[in-house]
């Protein structure tokens, strides 16, 4: 299925471009291992533009299953991994991909300064569009209850109340509350909002059991009362699908899925113009939004030739080069590429970069402690045990898999 | 047989699971052994699109170094086998140590993530396993004694439990269970109780994983059973029922003692499928509330950091549960080896 | 075979009818639903609303005219090509059904007409293989399949199919050749035939109930792996069950639930031709093996 929809998309940007296409000339097989996402999906056919040498995708969600594989071998199966920010630092932690910096002075002359991932003085990544969680709102109930979209959490739990009160929904806010990955990344973001550090300074030591996490965990557990009562069950799947459904009214969501959130059948016409966004909220009285910014970019493979490694740098710059820019990709990401305006979609991602929030911690060690948040955080959130006791175990938890991977002695 | 006639009779399956299934175990009890070497980190100011911060990362060269010395990792014994992830021992005796009742003490237990995942494991498998096959059994001698034109069509309905897609059928499930869907909706209804929900509740969490657990693999037992009722001799039956057998008496004293060698099979496969359970785990998003060991593998391998050797290591685990399990079975099966020989 | 003496009282004829009338709507509701709601738009078919949406279509109607639509269908077919998925798995259903049941028929075979020790212990090895969690296999498999270069194409995950199901398909197969009598294959021996003629001449005719029963499990396998699939298999060899999850999107991406659902419900009506005509074998080949035995 892949193949021909990256044939017909690169066939429709090759017509846009026709003159920048003929450019990319390779001398090399590319082979691209990423994520599925329409953004993803056209850069990889933009790549695949390149004549000269094989290019060969495969995008699916998958990715971080077997990229790390792919690319161990020697010669590497995937010249190129997309990754993260939270996830290019597997990658780095298994020294599979290889410094940037001779063939960003070679062919990276389009790119700009921002796009380029510097890590200890040396490119490792370059990055072609950002994300960030932010608040996606109802701006027809607000107008009904006389307030303003919240600025902060404690705004956000008043208008909730206020909702309910006015019995417009019983449950107003709509959360990625999951258990697993998608509750930690909540009480991540709660806890950078209230003022905290994830590690001891300078130390793969977990510091989580403090004042600043327990009240993220309140924070979390009072939003709580407001939503569904199955929201340990609601990844951002479901709690679109409850936004559409007209049943939430405030969200923290992320900007990759604002564009298209009301375009699904049968979402009604409600629904549709109520829709609003802005940027991530605060909490706790911090000035941190509680947020993290990603970015999403394209490495290069260690254990590859150089003329691999070449070819893979100029078809991947070639994908991501100002022409590429359309109505049509405009609308699939918020673009770090130049020329880049930004569409209504992507304000809540600009206002979290604009007012402060701080990237996703590339920590070699952030990762584990990600994984142990999501398993141990539900009991709380179930009233099972208190915040300090679940983030004692998280601690925990997290303990025994640094000490595993050799991170804490 | 001998044994030449009997090594190339055997030789190819052999081959196939020497190479794909006994290989990987070695590999993975011996990565369960060893762990990946200490991390040498260095400070570094790190920049992107969203500024530069300072951070730790690891330092390459240095890692590289340890790497060539040993390759497997550092040599660690039974370290993982004992930490909080799997058996934590020092854990266990801490909580003995500390709490004064036997319910205080299982309630630590229970806060540890391997032996909640045993409790809920063991529930399940125990609960599941002899339902389904009483419930199997039933259905194919229900569906013996239909009409053969009718038979075909109440196979294929009896199979769709099975057939369909788990990934989607346990998704459509979670759909109509929810409490706007139709089965909670009936739910409510039935309970008088207008804000029942399985989703949000433990217990009812696990009903419905069982529930579901039966349902799914009821087909698998009825299959089996109604091929082995199709080898039921007639003569036995036939004399039995002109010494005035009743029904259940035929049934009791000729037709399940015929069938108990399929009995054992089902109790064998099932009892291993369901204490490896992960599907409906995963189906339902049922992560808050129930967890298996096949979870914990699976949580260890997708984080964005892979936790190889803590993934061996509860795979190992499974395997030695599973052994013990089996066990009854297993002596019971060499008994009968041993008599027949 | 049905005698006088084994007429059924009315009572427990009923009590049997309704048994499996009721067994079936359990097995069967959930399909017929979903067949159902597959012609809806997403929020009918979950409708977070109110679930008679879902039988009815109220937002169906409003978006196209008509309470069916068959957009879910038109999207994973057309738009998808999930038809590229049904030959894969097509594919490997075949492979994996016949080279599963060549390898474990011979094997089983052997295991069921040797009486030495070790027959029991490569038994109990095998139970033990089978209880090694698919998940850590499978991630075990990638460092090697990538470095040499197997990864991703459909003969790779065939045979890693084959190779963790014939753990099962060899304990049922060797229950059921224990059930056929030695006498059969050994005075055929007598006669002069070699043991690999003894099998395929005299075993093999009498076994197809006990094949086919283990075949359709074998399929069912490897019809419905998730596990295996996803991991093993790139994106343009993708079979069925991963190019469905892949529909479903992700964390940070808009899925397709509805392409999903149609896509469920088209890749389960082959099967329904396939059980009809094997149920056939089935109870036929079963009730002729029952006479000969």
């Amino acid at each position: 299925m892949g193949i021909m929809k990256n044939l017909m998309a690169a066939t429709a940007l090759a017509t846009i471009s026709a003159s920048a296409a003929l450019a990319c000339d390779i001398s090399a097989r590319v082979n691209i291992v990423g994520n599925e996402f329409p953004a993803i999906q056209t850069v990889g056919a933009g790549a695949q533009e390149c004549s000269g040498g094989e290019v060969k995708t495969n995008l699916t969600a998958d990715h971080q299953k077997i990229n790390l594989a792919g690319m161990q071998g020697n010669p590497a199966e995937y010249t190129s991994a997309i990754v993260a920010n939270s996830s290019i630092v597997n990658l780095m932690n298994e020294d599979v991909i290889r410094p940037l910096d001779d063939l960003v002075a070679k062919h990276g002359a389009d790119l700009k300064k921002n796009q380029l991932i510097t890590i200890n003085g040396k490119i490792m990544a370059v990055a072609f569009m950002a994300n960030a969680q932010h608040l996606v709102y109802r701006k027809d109930v607000l107008e009904k209850i006389g307030m303003d979209a919240p600025a902060t959490y404690e705004d956000m739990l008043a208008a909730a109340a206020k909702i309910r009160e006015m019995g417009i929904m019983e449950n107003p806010i709509g959360g990625a509350y999951k258990a697993g990955w998608n509750l930690a990344q909540e009480f991540n973001n709660m806890y950078i909002g209230a003022g905290g550090k994830f590690f001891k300074d300078g130390s793969a030591e977990a510091s989580i059991n403090n004042a600043q996490g327990v009240a993220a965990l309140n924070m979390m557990k009072s939003l709580s009362e407001y939503m569904n009562p199955d929201f340990l069950t609601h990844d951002s799947n479901a709690t679109n699908a409850e936004y559409r459904a007209g049943n939430v009214a405030l969200m923290n969501m992320w900007g990759s899925r604002a564009a298209t959130l009301t375009d699904a059948d049968g979402v009604s016409q409600e629904v549709k113009d109520g829709m609003a966004i802005a940027g991530p909220m605060t909490v706790a009285g911090g000035s941190t939004p509680a947020t993290t910014l990603w970015w999403d970019g394209w490495t290069v493979a260690k254990n590859i030739s150089d003329a691999e490694a070449e070819a893979t740098f100029i078809a991947l710059t070639h994908a991501i080069r100002p022409e590429m820019l359309n109505d049509k990709t405009s609308t699939e990401a918020v673009w770090l590429i130049d020329g880049y305006t930004p569409t209504p979609a992507a304000t809540g991602v600009f206002a979290a970069a604009q007012s402060g929030s701080v990237p996703y911690p590339m920590l070699p060690y952030q990762g584990l402690l990600h994984t142990a948040l999501g398993a141990e955080l539900s009991d709380f959130m179930q009233g099972k045990e208190s915040a300090e006791q679940a983030l004692a175990d998280a601690e925990a938890a997290y303990t025994a898999a640094a000490k595993e991977s050799g991170f804490l002695k | 047989m001998r044994h030449s006639t009997f090594f190339w009779f055997f030789l190819p399956t052999g081959l196939a699971m020497l190479l794909f299934i006994a290989f990987p175990i070695v590999s993975v009890i011996s990565q369960s052994v060893f762990t990946p070497h200490e991390a040498v980190f260095v400070e570094s100011e790190n920049c992107g699109p969203f500024g530069c911060t300072t951070e730790t990362t690891i330092d390459q060269d240095a890692t590289a170094a340890l790497r060539e010395a040993k390759p497997l990792g550092q040599f660690v014994g039974l370290q993982i086998y004992l930490d909080r992830g799997h058996l934590a021992t020092s854990e266990v005796a801490a909580a003995w140590r500390s709490t004064d009742s036997m319910g205080a003490f299982f309630k630590t237990i229970n806060n540890l993530p391997f032996y909640r995942a045993m409790g809920f494991t063991l529930t399940y498998t125990f609960t599941v396993t002899p339902l389904l096959i009483i419930l199997g059994f039933a259905i194919a001698v229900a569906v013996n004694s239909l009409h053969r034109h009718l038979k075909g069509l109440v196979i294929f309905f009896s199979l769709l439990p099975m057939i369909v897609t788990p990934l989607i059928g346990s998704l459509i499930l979670f759909w109509m269970v929810d409490s706007r869907g139709v089965l909670g909706n009936f739910l409510q209804w039935m309970a008088d109780d207008p804000d029942l929900s399985l989703k949000a509740s433990t217990g009812l969490t696990w009903i419905m994983l069982i529930v579901y657990g039966v349902w799914h693999s009821a087909p698998f037992a009825f299959v089996v059973f109604y091929a082995g009722l199709q080898t039921l001799p007639q003569d036995t039956l036939e004399s039995s029922r002109i010494d005035g057998a009743t029904r259940w008496q035929q049934i009791r004293y000729v037709v399940i003692p015929h069938i108990m060698p399929l009995v054992t099979f089902v109790a064998l496969i099932q009892i291993m499928d369901n204490f490896r359970v992960l599907e409906p785990i995963i189906g339902f998003n049922a992560e808050a509330h129930a967890r298996s060991l096949s979870w914990i593998i699976l949580n260890d391998l997708n984080g964005e950091t892979q936790l190889l050797s803590s993934a061996a290591t509860t795979s190992v685990l499974t395997i030695l549960g599973v052994s013990i399990l089996l066990s009854p079975v297993l002596v019971r099966t060499w008994r009968d080896f041993n008599s027949k020989a | 075979m049905a005698s006088q003496l084994n007429k059924k009282p009315l009572a427990l004829s009923l009590f049997s009818t309704g048994f499996i009338v009721i067994w079936l709507i359990l097995a069967a509701f959930p399909f017929i639903w979903t067949l159902w709601g597959s012609f809806k738009v997403e929020l009918d078919f979950f409708s977070k609303a109110d679930w008679t949406n879902a039988l009815t279509g109220a937002r169906t109607t409003v978006e196209y005219g008509s309470p069916f639509t068959g957009a879910g269908y038109h999207g994973a077919w057309v738009q998808e090509e999930f038809w590229r998925s049904v030959i894969n798995t097509a594919i490997v259903c075949f492979f994996t059904v016949t080279i599963s049941l060549t390898l474990g028929t011979l094997g089983g075979y052997a295991l069921s007409r040797s009486g030495f020790k070790y027959v029991f212990w490569l038994l109990i090895a095998a139970l033990i293989f089978r209880a090694m969690p698919p998940i850590t296999l499978v991630s075990g498999y990638l460092l090697q399949f990538f470095n040499w270069n197997v990864w991703g194409i459909l003969p790779t995950t065939i045979i890693v199919l084959v190779a963790i199901n014939q753990p099962f398909t060899l304990w049922m197969l060797h229950s059921f050749f224990q059930k056929i009598p030695k006498e059969l294959d050994e005075s055929a021996i007598v006669d002069g035939c070699t043991r690999f003629q003894a099998f395929r001449y005299v075993i093999i005719p009498v076994m197809w109930p006990g094949v086919i029963t283990t075949g359709l499990f074998s399929f069912l396998l490897a019809y419905n792996d998730f596990a295996v699939t996803t991991l093993l298999l790139a994106e343009e060899n993708r079979t069925m069950v991963p190019a469905i999850a892949a529909f479903m999107g992700t964390t940070q991406t808009e899925g397709n639930v509805m392409f999903a659902v149609a896509a469920v419900v088209s890749a389960t009506a082959p099967l329904f031709v396939l059980v009809m005509f094997f149920q056939r074998q089935i109870v036929s080949g079963l009730t002729a093996g029952a006479v000969k035995g």
